[in-house]
């Protein structure tokens, strides 16, 4: 199996392959061979069509977790310009998880917080697999609370297996840093746009995602606990975790529908990861698109229709 | 591993109750921790406290309002919300099927019961978890009562106590649930700039979700003695550090030792606890009733306070 590629798209793996092989053959300019390249990337285009077309909720939940699949600091430096990079709590530390800062938009300046993995083995270590503590929370909660001071939007990024459960965690608030970041950024005085880029997992993700307007890219998941999670409570087996994932819908297009999620942002063929460009310029339309609205309202406005929204989940 | 490590899994569903001792249910029940067999009439006129080592059982949200409010002019509200199942949600069994099932067996709606009344004189808005239903997760008919209860506590501009014993978000309502938290929090928020008193108390157990919103967001934060607070269960925790936790762990203790929480109140005193703070925070005076003046006086007069009663291990 080709680790490049999930359990479902081998097929596309099998042809890329073929392809890579006659490249090399082809160096000496066959003509032959570029029209079978030709006719392969074709196939494998289509099959990649075909396949994306139909996935279930569980495909998705691993399109969303991909190895490949861009992270929040792929994001930045496309999306932004001159990010300044903000560490700390002032309490106890700084979590590499969340990472944050003050960057621009084109011209405007915005604050940035995101949910990092991290790429490279060390890198994860370093980021905690993106699995933030209470320090996280309150370091975001600190930089929010900066950007009302100073007048700048809020863009966070949510890609998160979860909030770190662990002793220290426990010890220092984990619930209580969530809980005040969910409580506050219901009335912060300033716009917050929040983006799921890949895995949204419950009051971890949350933490970072209260605000005017909520998008998903079109393969993220969004959960209350994880497919694995639910199977093992419910199922009493981890294996039924396509199960639980199809039942507790978990995709951009059903949360879309319930209207949990404002809007979905449509991936490139084959997943975020086939194209981090075109994702990151399509990403960066919505959010202008979507600030040139808010910042259209008078702030009171905003903040009553952002309350009037929190209130009615569910109704 | 103590008998609570080994019926708490990480969602928190196994209520007390069934686990129970071997002893038939009628006059005499047995306690779960010091496994004393008990007189149900004595343990009833002690709050369902183990009389011998002073455990907090479990109890039920209408029996928790019981023992708390005063006992004229109580009212319940909003008794007209009930869960919804927008996903259509299907395991073994239909979420549907087994709301069903929680209803005829707690004889509620859903896992949270408001009442308006007094507490001492003072007029509060009081919020129980039901345990019992559905380990008292949080859906969407919890996080709706809860915030209508807080906003009448905020129309009126009188105090919100909440008693919360619960396992978590509900997953069979999945987003839905998730977004009961923000919004429990904003009004909570809200209560908090327009300087309403809410106050928190947690009774065993309270995990995920509703740990992460509702229950630590108190303008004052209680715990039940030795009952069980944290965001991850401890079994999640466990696989994840592939280490035995320490001992108290996510307890009452723990959770004061670590800054989260005011204090530890027992059970018999929640009353004149929380009615003293509020008194303060609201600048009211109590009305004690004749009942409650002739309890003090006694306890004055022959000094048998029940926290003096030891704590066996």
């Amino acid at each position: 199996m080709n680790p490049n590629y999930l359990d479902f798209e081998q097929p596309i793996a099998e042809l890329e392959v073929k392809i890579e092989e006659l490249q090399l053959v082809g160096s000496d300019n066959d003509l032959n061979i570029s029209a079978e390249i030709e006719t392969l990337r074709e196939k494998s285009s289509k099959l990649t069509e075909k396949i994306y077309s139909n996935l279930s909720a569980w495909d998705i939940v691993k399109v969303a977790r991909h190895p490949q699949r861009p992270y929040t600091m792929d994001y930045i430096p496309r999306i932004f310009s001159e990010f300044d990079e903000l560490h700390g709590d002032r309490h106890f530390a700084d979590d590499n998880a969340i990472v944050g800062g003050i960057a621009r938009l084109d011209d405007k300046p915005i604050m940035v917080i995101g949910q990092e993995k991290g790429r490279a083995v060390k890198d994860k270590v370093m980021r905690n697999f993106g699995m933030p503590k209470p320090e996280g929370y309150r370091k975001a909660l600190r930089l929010m609370e900066m950007a009302e001071r100073f007048k700048l939007p809020v863009v966070t990024l949510i890609d998160t297996p979860g909030a770190y459960p662990g002793i220290d965690s426990e010890e220092r608030g984990i619930s209580e840093s969530i809980a005040q970041n969910l409580a506050v950024m219901s009335r912060l005085a300033t716009p917050i746009i929040s983006i799921v880029i890949g895995e949204g997992s419950s009051g971890g993700a949350l933490g970072i995602g209260v605000g005017d307007h909520l998008a998903m890219l079109q393969y993220s998941t969004y959960f209350v606990i994880s497919p694995e999670g639910c199977a093992n409570i419910i199922w009493k087996s981890s294996e039924n975790a396509p199960d639980a994932a199809e039942a507790m819908g978990v995709t951009s297009d059903i949360l879309k529908d319930m209207g949990i999620v404002d809007a979905t942002i449509e991936e490139p063929m084959g997943g975020a990861h086939r194209d981090v460009d075109l994702i990151s310029e399509r990403i960066k339309a919505h959010i202008a698109a979507e600030l040139t609205v808010l910042e259209q309202l008078p702030v009171e406005d905003m903040l009553a229709k952002r309350y009037q929204r929190l209130m009615s989940y569910g109704n | 591993m103590s008998w609570i490590d080994k019926i708490l899994p990480s969602g928190v569903r196994t209520g007390e109750g069934e686990k129970r001792a071997s002893v038939p249910e009628g006059l005499w029940k047995k306690c779960v921790k010091c496994e004393a067999v008990l007189y149900r009439p004595d343990l009833e006129r002690n709050d369902d406290v183990c009389p011998k080592c002073d455990h907090h059982m479990r109890i039920g949200a209408r029996r928790r309002l019981d023992v708390f409010l005063d006992e004229e002019g109580r009212e319940e509200v909003f008794t007209d919300i009930e869960p919804v199942d927008r996903l259509k949600f299907k395991d073994k069994k239909r979420y549907r099927d087994r709301l069903t099932a929680a209803q005829k067996s707690t004889g509620e709606k859903d896992a949270l019961i408001a009442m308006r009344g007094t507490l001492q004189g003072l007029p509060v808005v009081v919020v129980a978890f039901e345990f019992k239903f559905h380990g008292g997760s949080m859906g969407y008919a919890v996080g709706e009562k809860f915030t209508r209860a807080a906003q009448l506590s905020l129309a009126e501009n009188i105090p919100l106590v909440c008693f919360s014993a619960s396992g978590g978000a509900r997953m069979q309502e999945a987003l839905i649930s998730l977004m009961q938290m923000a919004k429990t929090s904003a009004v909570i928020e809200r209560m908090k700039q327009q300087s309403v008193p809410y106050i928190s108390v947690m009774t065993d157990p309270i995990y995920g979700g509703v740990s992460a919103s509702l229950a630590l967001l108190g303008d004052i934060n209680v715990a039940e003695p030795d009952a069980r607070a944290g965001f991850a269960g401890p079994n999640i925790i466990e696989q994840t550090i592939r280490q035995k936790l320490p001992k108290g762990f996510q307890r009452s203790e723990f959770l004061l030792e670590h800054g989260a929480i005011d204090m530890i109140v027992h059970r018999n005193d929640m009353r004149d606890t929380l009615a003293r703070i509020l008194s303060k925070l609201s600048h009211q005076a109590l009305n004690h009733s004749e009942q409650e003046q002739e309890q003090e006086q006694r306890e004055t007069e022959d000094g048998a306070d029940v926290e003096a009663i030891e704590v066996d291990e």
